[in-house]
């Protein structure tokens, strides 16, 4: 089951560039959250926060309180190794392990956590592949085929399952489908009303539509600042603020 | 809209465009020949001049005293593949774990002169690593040895090995190692199964490509491995080497040992060709389609 996630007082840093400003933010358990706002607004920045990703990158640092459940996040001495675990990330472009066969590459988690068991890693493949609504697809290429031979989309759906294999409390999603054709984005986007019922889900979208279709609450960042954080519907019909109801309605971004 | 380019795509090429694509393709088919040329040119001629003297006592005798005919290259060719055994032994691990370390560690000023050092090594003349080697080893231990000729060959590999396992793993989308990181999967064990595997095929012509360029060196030989005329097969002893061999064979006087030196060139040049066919079928095995 999913456990919800508390922010208090986030902040994220470039180098020197102070690049998300004192974020609270309350994400509800077994929900889809989506983040949206303009480019550079530092929605993903968020989501690699809270799985702590973002300090990978050289330079990059974060401080405050986030709360998964009961594991604080920046608590000290906590490992990133183990908080990345149990928090699952889907990245914007689909990126399976080009050398692994499709089965390798769910199991590759798993596996290289030190995890042995045969006959467990075969039933969560395929129950993650099912998840991911994938199995269908390639039930009988497991081991023939590569993940980078898939297509774009199935590439994503099988990222997602590789993500779902270390069984995560949380799946963070950094725009899953913003390089995925219409028909691929759909499935993607059913996929994820299907995870909230075991998953709390916080995606990262350009795309409004989306946040609209999937997502029960919705927050605008804007400059590093969290601007608004309702109901989606909320945010859509009757914004409180000026600047979302500027970007909801293409004023701007 | 009138358009300046209008109709110069359809129109048909002009005498003068034609000319010059022709030319270009020309130069290009010629250059890829000349680079052909030289490697069949020297494997035709090694095969005419030294197929005559191939026989089975080549191959498992050792050599005879002077104006004996026959005797063969056998404890050469052991002795090679000894010596670069001990040279790959030593010198892949710490290139690769160079490698590594340039491209997934290494940050600002330590990474440079690192990788400066590397590229200074790779220059340095296989005599001049020959010549230091045997003062470090050699000297101190009073002997020569096949341990001194691989080390004196690993420290030919690494730098070569290094800067090709640092380019394979740069090559590496960043996305796969973020990929690999977000499913809590710990920094060392992503560079290790998952980056290192993913540019293997490139790491591994790396190393073959170092495995190749010492496999023909005889300098640094000349006072690490020494030579022999004997069997041996114990690592510290003084060991013969096939280019050691076709050095003291090609000029000496004697016709015999002529046809023999060509003979053990021919030999080398297999060896090599085999080990790398080798190595290349057995890591391409389990290869998958679509594989990347």
């Amino acid at each position: 089951m999913g456990v919800g996630i508390e922010v208090k007082g986030l902040n994220a840093w470039y180098g020197k560039n102070l690049s998300l400003k004192s974020i609270d933010m309350s994400v509800p358990a077994n929900h889809v959250t989506a983040v949206i706002g303009p480019s550079g607004c530092g929605k993903s920045t968020f989501v690699r926060c809270l799985n702590r990703m973002h300090e990978t990158i050289p330079d990059a640092r974060a401080e405050g309180m986030v709360k998964v459940g009961d594991m604080e996040v920046y608590g000290p001495g906590q490992d990133p190794v183990e908080i990345r675990r149990r928090i699952g990330m889907v990245f914007q472009k689909p990126n399976p392990f080009p050398t692994m066969s499709i089965y390798d590459n769910v199991a590759a988690g798993l596996r290289l956590n030190g995890f042995r068991n045969r006959k467990q890693i075969d039933e969560l493949v395929e129950r993650s592949l099912k998840l991911a609504a994938l199995w269908d697809e390639v039930k009988d290429t497991l081991h023939k085929k590569s993940g980078a031979s898939l297509s774009g989309g199935q590439q994503q759906r099988l990222c997602i399952a590789r993500s779902l294999a270390v069984e995560p409390e949380v799946l963070l999603m950094d725009e899953p489908a913003s390089a995925l054709d219409p028909i691929s984005t759909s499935k993607i986007e059913e996929l994820i009303f299907q995870l909230k019922q075991h998953y709390t889900v916080v995606i990262v979208t350009h795309n409004m539509q989306q946040a609209a279709r999937v997502a029960e609450f919705t927050g605008f960042f804007l400059m590093g600042s969290l601007i608004e954080y309702d109901k989606t519907e909320k945010i859509f019909t009757t914004p409180a603020d000026k600047r979302t109801e500027d970007y909801i309605t293409g004023r701007f971004g | 809209m009138p358009n300046p380019a209008n109709g110069a795509v359809t129109k048909p090429l002009s005498g003068w465009r034609r000319l010059t694509n022709l030319g270009a393709t020309a130069f290009a088919i010629a250059a890829s020949v000349l680079v052909i040329v030289p490697l069949l040119a020297i494997f035709v001629y090694l095969l005419i001049k030294g197929f005559g003297a191939l026989n089975w006592a080549f191959l498992t005798q050792t050599p005879k005293p002077v104006g004996e005919v026959g005797g063969g290259m056998a404890n050469a060719i052991v002795g090679s593949a000894l010596i670069l055994g001990i040279a790959s032994v030593i010198g892949i691990p710490i290139g690769i774990g160079c490698g590594v370390y340039l491209a997934e560690y290494a940050r600002g000023r330590v990474g440079d002169f690192v990788r400066f050092t590397a590229d200074v090594l790779n220059g340095v003349p296989s005599i001049v690593i020959g010549i230091a080697v045997y003062s470090l080893i050699v000297v101190r231990q009073k002997h020569f040895s096949a341990y001194s000729g691989g080390f004196a060959l690993a420290i030919m590999m690494i730098p070569t090995v290094a800067r090709a396992t640092e380019e394979m793993l740069l090559m590496v989308p960043n996305n796969v190692r973020e990929a690999a990181l977000g499913l809590g999967i710990p920094k060392w064990r992503t560079t290790l199964s998952i980056t290192l595997r993913t540019a293997s095929a490139g790491v591994i012509t790396g190393c073959m490509l170092a495995f190749a360029r010492v496999a023909g060196e005889t300098a640094p030989l000349l006072f690490t491995a020494f030579g022999n005329q004997f069997w041996n097969l114990n690592p510290n002893q003084p060991t013969a080497a096939l280019p050691l061999q076709i050095f003291t064979y090609a000029i000496s006087p004697f016709d015999e040992w002529h046809r023999q030196a060509w003979a053990g060139a021919l030999i080398l040049i297999i060896m090599i060709v085999v080990a790398v066919a080798a190595v290349r079928i057995t890591t391409s095995r389990g290869s998958l389609k679509g594989a990347s």
